[in-house]
Formats: C-alpha cells, structure tokens, sequence
C-alpha cells in the first residue's frame, strides 16, 4: 500500500469497538502537530463510517483516506489545524 | 456648523472621522456576536434514568463520542441511573430478563430466581468478546473526554447514597434545574 503522505503515528485500536476507535482517535490527534498524520489500525467495520462522520463533524482534521485490507481498515486522518 | 465635532445631531451628515468610528464600532459588535454563537460549538444534554446493565451504555457511549467531537457534553444521571455514576453499583449492573423480547426464553422462565444474573452474565460474555468496554472504562473516558456527569441531588438523598461512593470527578449538589439550563442551551438534549 503506497500513501502519499507521511504517517507521524499510528494508533493501534484493534479488537476495540465502539466508540474506542473514534474516541482514541481524538485523543491521538490532539497529540500532534498541524500537518502530521495520524494512521488508524481498527478492526470495527462500524469505524469506517464513524471516523468519517467523526472528521466530517470535527474541526482541524481532514481523513484523507480509509482502506479496508483483509481484517484490519487503516484510516489517515491529517490534523489540519 | 463645523463638521469635525464628535457630537452628531440627526439631519447632519457624518464626517468621514464618525462614519471610521461607526464602521469599528459595528466590527467590534460583529466579532462579539460571532465568538457568541458562530464558532459552532456544539452542546449536548443527556438525562439518563435507567440503571440497568444494558441502558448504562448508550449515554456513556453517546457522551464520549460527542465529546471527541469537540461538543460540551452534560450527563445528568437521575433515579437509577444514578448507579452508573455509584463505583460499587456501577460494576454489578444487572440485565432484566423479565418483559424483555430479546431474550431466548418465555417470560414465565424468565421470572425465575436467578434469570437476571444468568442473563447478565451472558450479556457480559458477549461484551468481553466483543471488545465493548466495561461501565467503568466508559465513566474513565468521558470524564477524560470532559464530559460532565451530574449525580441528581434529590435521588441521591431518596437513595440514602454518600457522595463519597460516586466516581471522582462526578458532580453533586445538582437539580433540575441545572438539567433543564443545561437543555435550553443544547443541540441535541436526549432521556435515556
């Protein structure tokens, strides 16, 4: 998998599920600097569609993008402010 | 009839000095409202009554997740939902098997000694199994989200409870009112 950005730090949320993914995500973010990148290890398929309504509902973060790869979805969330 | 005085009588017209001050004056007032009610800060009230292991979760869940997204998040736990804010309490939840269509068994066996605990357990199971966090955990992380739980002072004194057997952190010596202030300045207000 080849991404066009660099990853700063992943947050590993495997085997966790609602609302752990989103809820983590947030806290990892607020971690970071603007313009860095935050990977996302999950393995709720109900996080696909939370980590999208989470940075479409939030401020100063962008998901640049999600992949489903076999059990796991990655999601990059780039913190934009 | 001189034209650069600060006073201003009706027909006058303004000078360019007055019409400068006006414009900053309204720029100001502009900014004012917009801090007030444009930065789209979101608030969410949510008055949790129920104290059964399986409806302590949709307000702990909601009330995380609002908070990551930034919104101000109230809690005020009332009757039995008092005792997902109680430390002891909060972790002995019980499931009612009893008028509860979900169950796979008929109500007359599920009023038997012992139905609610067995029923507990196997929702419990599922939970560990599921990854789902536990009561507590949930409590942790809200309150590490920000998120401000109430404990209703009128069920806490009908309850005979001390305020010392709460969760740190939870807030006491609250009423209703402080609920419905709460709700008239929320998005979204829910009773669970």
């Amino acid at each position: 998998m080849s991404e066009a950005f660099d990853i700063t730090e992943t947050l590993d949320v495997k085997g966790a599920s609602c609302p752990m993914p989103v809820v983590k995500t947030k806290s990892a973010i607020d971690e970071l600097a603007e313009g860095e990148v935050l990977e996302v290890l999950a393995t709720d398929a109900g996080s696909m569609s939370d980590i999208d309504g989470w940075a479409q509902g939030t401020n100063g973060v962008e998901l640049l993008d999600q992949v489903e790869d076999g059990d796991v979805y990655r999601h990059y969330v780039e913190k934009t402010a | 009839m001189s034209t650069d005085t600060q006073s201003s009588d009706g027909d006058e017209p303004l000078t360019e000095a007055q019409l400068q001050a006006r414009v900053e004056e309204l720029e100001d007032k502009v900014a004012t409202l917009e801090t007030d009610v444009g930065d789209d800060q979101k608030k969410m009230t949510i008055v949790a009554t129920k104290g059964s292991f399986d409806m302590a979760y949709p307000p702990l869940i909601l009330a995380s997740t609002a908070a990551a997204f930034g919104w101000e998040v109230v809690v005020f736990h009332t009757f039995w939902g008092l005792d997902i804010l109680h430390e002891d309490n909060s972790k002995n939840l019980q499931l009612s098997a009893v008028g509860n269509p979900s169950m796979p068994m008929p109500n007359a066996l599920a009023a038997l000694p012992g139905m609610d605990r067995m029923a507990t357990k196997m929702m419990q199971k599922k939970i560990d199994e599921n990854g789902t966090a536990s009561i507590e955990e949930l409590i942790e992380l809200s309150l590490d989200q920000g998120v401000e739980l109430q404990a209703c002072q009128m069920t806490i004194e009908l309850m005979d409870y001390d305020e010392s057997e709460f969760y740190d952190e939870v807030t006491v010596g609250v009423g209703a009112a402080t609920a419905l202030q709460h709700m008239a300045e929320s998005d979204v207000q829910l009773l669970i």
